[in-house]
């Protein structure tokens, strides 16, 4: 039997369960509501405010939330990394477990504490005898801002303290030795060797931010639209196929496009 | 300002593990001293006390005459060699050797000058528009002396710096080291290190470490032909110790008379006596001990000699000059040394 026969299942399986959606996906992403193939959807949809707002969104908030995760993560490495502390191993230990956390988990920590009926606010209104608390940041942008860097920095963290175990501990010694202090060493020695670390992580965390439901769709935060959001409301709620796989095709080009970027970047790493 | 180390009583423990036990020791202005020890002595605890890496946990550390004990390393002004180069990969050499003149703040306009001197005097100088992965071990190793002389150390602290190398390239860079040493007699160096050629080569004096202990401490050659320890004797060269008891005129050992010089030691104290197997002779003469070959090793231009000698059998140990015919594994043979050659080390001493 020839050995292409064994690629057979594994690809039939994937074709039915996989590239023939994505393909009517695509197909009916190009279909006029009369049936016949045409780029009205596409039109239609680029020309519209809500898609034009959910991109914006969706872009400012990756953008946002990857810079974040990269200042972040970059500091609880450093400090995880070099600094002595008891417990140091277990937190690494402890940064593994969270990779494996759904992200609504985060967003649902965070409604129990910052929600409008949670702790902090209950805390307030008990205290102060208001009718409501103050703090309402977590149905905003902000919100979702914050539960995608509280969930994604770890994403950051975990090449980056792959990279600094690799930093040879004389290198930093040397270098206070000649004088340097730990800003010093922190931005021309640690820095140069984690650049490549922090692209590798900061590309994945801005494709996963980009294609991120769970967490805008737990703040409940009503105003922020990002892509996959418009994707959901324009197929679910609105019936509207041809314009919800317009956006979810533009969604994938920037995600497959981001990704190949990611690719070619961990790969010089040798990550 | 004067260069120059000193301890004083310098005890470093981690947790309850000493590693360090109250060093005392001084480095004279320009000198070179050797830290010789087997890993694990404390040598290398020692300078990474000086350059600021570990704390005393008691003791204090002067460089020349300014306390440096509480002082973070980049306020030390100290120049350290590690084993491992540690060059910056990121940078090219000339920034490799720019970088601590940046971070003490040099002038920028006196920096290109200073780099250039730096390189120059370790023959590096072309090689300065290269990435560090772009160079071999020992040119590597080069640029990491050049950017620590760069900022013109009064004192030099130097890890193991030629472990990393090939035998002959350490040679080459024991000799390049001397020469450095030479053109800049002012800079007191630290020379950490677990191999006597080293120690006995470049050091002005040699302290030996076992234990977290300074065992000993001298010229090279003192240590090497007047040992005051047992372990000093094995540690710096190769030595016979043979278990004696001190007699009027000499030494008795295994029912043998040994006219050696007692050095007014007690009669009939225990004692060990020191004699270097290149100065044991084969064939009749003074001092003469009977025994069978149990191993020969041929070097090359030298042949070793396991002698098991008495009643005892006590191996002996003789380097003679390569033999025309090899001896043969349980030949009767006579081993001699002269009397100046054997040296008592201190009655009492432990066996070892």
């Amino acid at each position: 039997m020839p050995r292409w026969v064994w690629a057979l299942p594994p690809v039939a399986v994937l074709a039915l369960v996989f590239l023939y959606p994505l393909a009517l996906v695509v197909q009916q992403s190009f279909t006029a509501d009369t049936g016949e193939v045409s780029f009205a959807p596409y039109g239609d949809v680029f020309a519209s405010e809500a898609f034009r707002e959910a991109l914006t969104t969706t872009v400012w908030l990756a953008l946002g939330a990857t810079v974040g995760c990269l200042v972040l993560g970059f500091v609880l490495a450093l400090v995880i990394a070099f600094v002595p502390f008891p417990g140091g191993k277990a937190v690494a230990k402890f940064i593994d477990v969270f990779l494996s956390f759904p992200s609504f988990l985060i967003t649902l920590a965070l409604l129990f504490i910052y929600g409008s009926v949670g702790m902090a606010n209950g805390v307030w209104t008990g205290v102060t005898g208001a009718a409501e608390g103050p703090f309402h940041f977590l149905t905003t942008p902000w919100g979702v801002l914050l539960a995608e860097i509280t969930y994604f920095t770890p994403f950051v963290m975990r090449p980056l303290l792959a990279a600094f175990s690799q930093i040879d501990t004389s290198q930093l010694e040397v270098a206070s030795s000649l004088g340097a202090r730990t800003w010093r060493i922190v931005r021309q020695v640690i820095l140069p060797e984690a650049l490549p670390a922090l692209a590798a992580g900061g590309a994945l965390v801005l494709v996963m931010c980009l294609n991120e439901f769970g967490i805008v769709l737990f703040t409940g935060a009503k105003g922020v639209t990002t892509l996959p959001m418009l994707v959901y409301s324009k197929a679910i709620l609105e019936s509207d196929y041809p314009a919800a796989c317009v956006v979810a095709v533009v969604n994938i080009a920037i995600s497959v496009g981001l990704y190949g970027m990611y690719r070619v970047v961990s790969r010089r790493v040798g990550a | 300002m004067s260069s120059g180390i000193r301890f004083e009583s310098v005890s470093v423990a981690y947790g309850k593990n000493v590693v360090l036990d109250s060093l005392d020791l001084t480095v004279e202005p320009g000198e070179v001293m050797a830290l010789l020890g087997p890993s694990g002595s404390g040598k290398t605890t020692a300078l990474r006390a000086v350059a600021g890496f570990v704390k005393p946990a008691s003791g204090r550390v002067f460089i020349g005459e300014r306390d440096v004990t509480a002082l973070p390393p980049y306020r030390r002004g100290i120049g350290m060699v590690v084993q491992q180069y540690a060059l910056f990969p990121h940078l090219r050499v000339e920034d490799n050797v720019a970088f601590g003149l940046k971070a003490q703040k040099v002038d920028k306009a006196e920096i290109p000058a200073r780099v250039a001197e730096a390189l120059e005097m370790t023959g590096m100088a072309s090689y300065a528009k290269r990435y560090p992965r772009e160079l071999s071990g020992g040119q590597q190793q080069r640029v990491a002396i050049a950017r620590a002389l760069a900022i013109r150390p009064n004192v030099l602290l130097l890890d193991e710096p030629l472990s990393a190398l090939d035998a002959q390239l350490r040679s080459g860079m024991l000799a390049e080291l001397a020469r450095l040493h030479r053109e800049l007699p002012d800079v007191s160096i630290l020379y950490v290190t677990h191999d006597q050629v080293e120690a006995l080569t470049l050091a002005d004096r040699i302290a030996v470490m076992d234990k977290a202990r300074l065992q000993d401490c001298g010229t090279p050659q003192e240590l090497y032909r007047r040992p005051r320890t047992e372990f000093t004797a094995s540690f710096v060269g190769n030595a016979n110790l043979l278990p004696v008891q001190v007699g009027a005129a000499g030494v008795r050992f295994d029912g043998v008379e040994l006219s050696v010089d007692t050095q007014g030691a007690a009669e009939g104290a225990s004692a060990t006596l020191c004699v270097r197997p290149h100065l044991v002779g084969l064939g009749e003469g003074p001092n003469a001990l009977r025994g069978t070959i149990s191993e020969v090793q041929w070097r090359g231009s030298t042949h070793r000699l396991y002698v098991e000698v008495g009643e005892g059998r006590h191996r002996v140990k003789a380097d003679v000059r390569e033999l025309r015919e090899t001896p043969v594994l349980g030949e009767d043979v006579v081993l001699h040394f002269a009397a100046e050659d054997a040296v008592l080390l201190g009655a009492g001493v432990s066996g070892g």
